[in-house]
């Protein structure tokens, strides 16, 4: 069967990957996020998983108004990278998890979460940039497959913090169910606080994201309790954001261990943070 | 200059009222969408059914009435980076300061607010 081995939540932000695309990560704006990054890095590239499952979002690149999804799985072979308005990252397309893909959709569904398909999606930054901070280099192809779970965070209202949770909690039983002896790892992504438009353009609430950074290990029922409109009024607009960090938890089970996080302000308008997590009941020899 | 709102929540009235407006931002992730934008901004508005006002904040660069007219800044930042305009420049226009003040004021820890 498969197994979750650990799970990473990070932001997504485009100016991180611009910075490792452009070779910027020693300038002094960039340096502390990414020395933030090394410990879990190291550790990532000893644990390495045959499959990343991928929760974020799309930012107006595969989904516009025509169609707005809540939740969505990519089913594909392989993803491209999108151009988003100023010409696709130089990294490696996507390699799919067609098998699992298909398991999770069937499984999730049977399970009361009536998600979308993407038979067709290229990937933007929500996804890749999360790819390069657990791998900065990938050479020629990415490490590990990939199968992509997208969350409507841009229009209101998004799914609740619970109902993602929930969401997680379903794909980490489809995944444990999955019959074939794979390692798999789950990334949340976006955040932390951030607001991008508006006369509150800028926000920080440093108080909110630790608050948050320490509660996603042992508490996360106490995020899952907070209203979208509580994580709008604290994290700001796109903030909410954090809510994909939770599917993330609830695939997890509750056994894990902290490897490493780490917190920096400023990337772009937003505060930066990843927390990396070890899946102790994944080990060899331990059953669930 | 439109003095910008606190927060704007692309909710579904909002994605109605700035549907046109949003989906020619979008167009944008085409290149050539972009060059036909650039050749001719204002036929490239009409084509899109943009309304007048929304017509006017495009080719006016009217980032505040654009959101005040229903875009989400993840479309009209397709146009911002059209016009080589970064993320700072725009926190600065909803914000009233310079592009180098709102950066600083993100280096300095960002925005607080209660």
């Amino acid at each position: 069967m498969a197994r979750i081995t650990w799970g990473m939540a990070t932001s997504h932000v485009p100016s991180i990957g611009a910075a490792m695309d452009n070779h910027k990560t020693e300038d002094p704006y960039w340096k502390p996020l990414f020395d933030g990054y090394e410990k879990a890095r190291t550790w990532m590239a000893e644990h390495q998983p045959d499959v990343a499952v991928i929760v974020y979002n799309d930012h107006a690149n595969a989904i516009d108004m025509d169609l707005v999804p809540t939740f969505g799985i990519g089913t594909a072979e392989s993803y491209d990278v999108a151009d988003e308005g100023w010409g696709p990252r130089p990294v490696p397309s996507v390699v799919g998890a067609p098998d699992l893909s298909e398991h999770m959709v069937r499984e999730l569904i049977d399970d009361s979460f009536d998600i979308a398909t993407f038979h067709q999606l290229d990937v933007d930054h929500g996804l890749t940039v999360p790819l390069s901070v657990y791998c900065p280099e990938p050479g020629e192809s990415w490490p590990c497959a990939v199968v992509p779970v997208l969350v409507n965070v841009i229009q209101y209202p998004q799914p609740t913090a619970a109902r993602c949770y929930a969401l997680g909690q379903a794909i980490g039983r489809a995944i444990r169910s999955f019959p074939q002896d794979l390692k798999v790892a789950v990334f949340g992504t976006g955040g932390m606080s951030h607001q991008l438009s508006g006369a509150r353009a800028g926000l920080i609430n440093e108080r909110f994201d630790r608050m948050f950074l320490d509660k996603i290990e042992h508490r996360p029922e106490a995020l899952t309790a907070l209203t979208r409109e509580d994580y709008i009024a604290e994290a700001g607009t796109e903030g909410i954001e954090l809510i994909m960090w939770l599917v993330m938890r609830g695939a997890m089970s509750d056994n894990i261990a902290r490897v490493h996080d780490t917190y920096h302000v400023p990337a772009s308008n937003t505060a930066a943070a990843l927390a990396l997590f070890e899946d102790l009941d994944s080990r060899e020899g331990v059953t669930a | 200059m439109t003095e910008a709102r606190d927060d704007y929540v692309l909710d579904v009235k909002q994605s109605r009222r700035g549907y046109a407006l949003n989906r020619l931002c979008g167009s944008l992730k085409d290149a050539d969408n972009r060059r036909r934008f650039s050749e001719d901004e204002a036929a490239y508005c009409d084509a899109y059914k943009l309304s007048p006002e929304q017509k006017r904040a495009v080719l006016e660069r009217d980032w505040t009435a654009m959101l005040d007219l229903g875009a989400s800044i993840f479309y009209t930042f397709k146009l911002a980076m059209l016009d080589q305009k970064s993320m700072q420049y725009l926190g600065g226009v909803f914000t009233g300061m310079s592009a180098e003040e709102f950066a600083s004021a993100m280096r300095s820890g960002g925005r607080k607010f209660g």
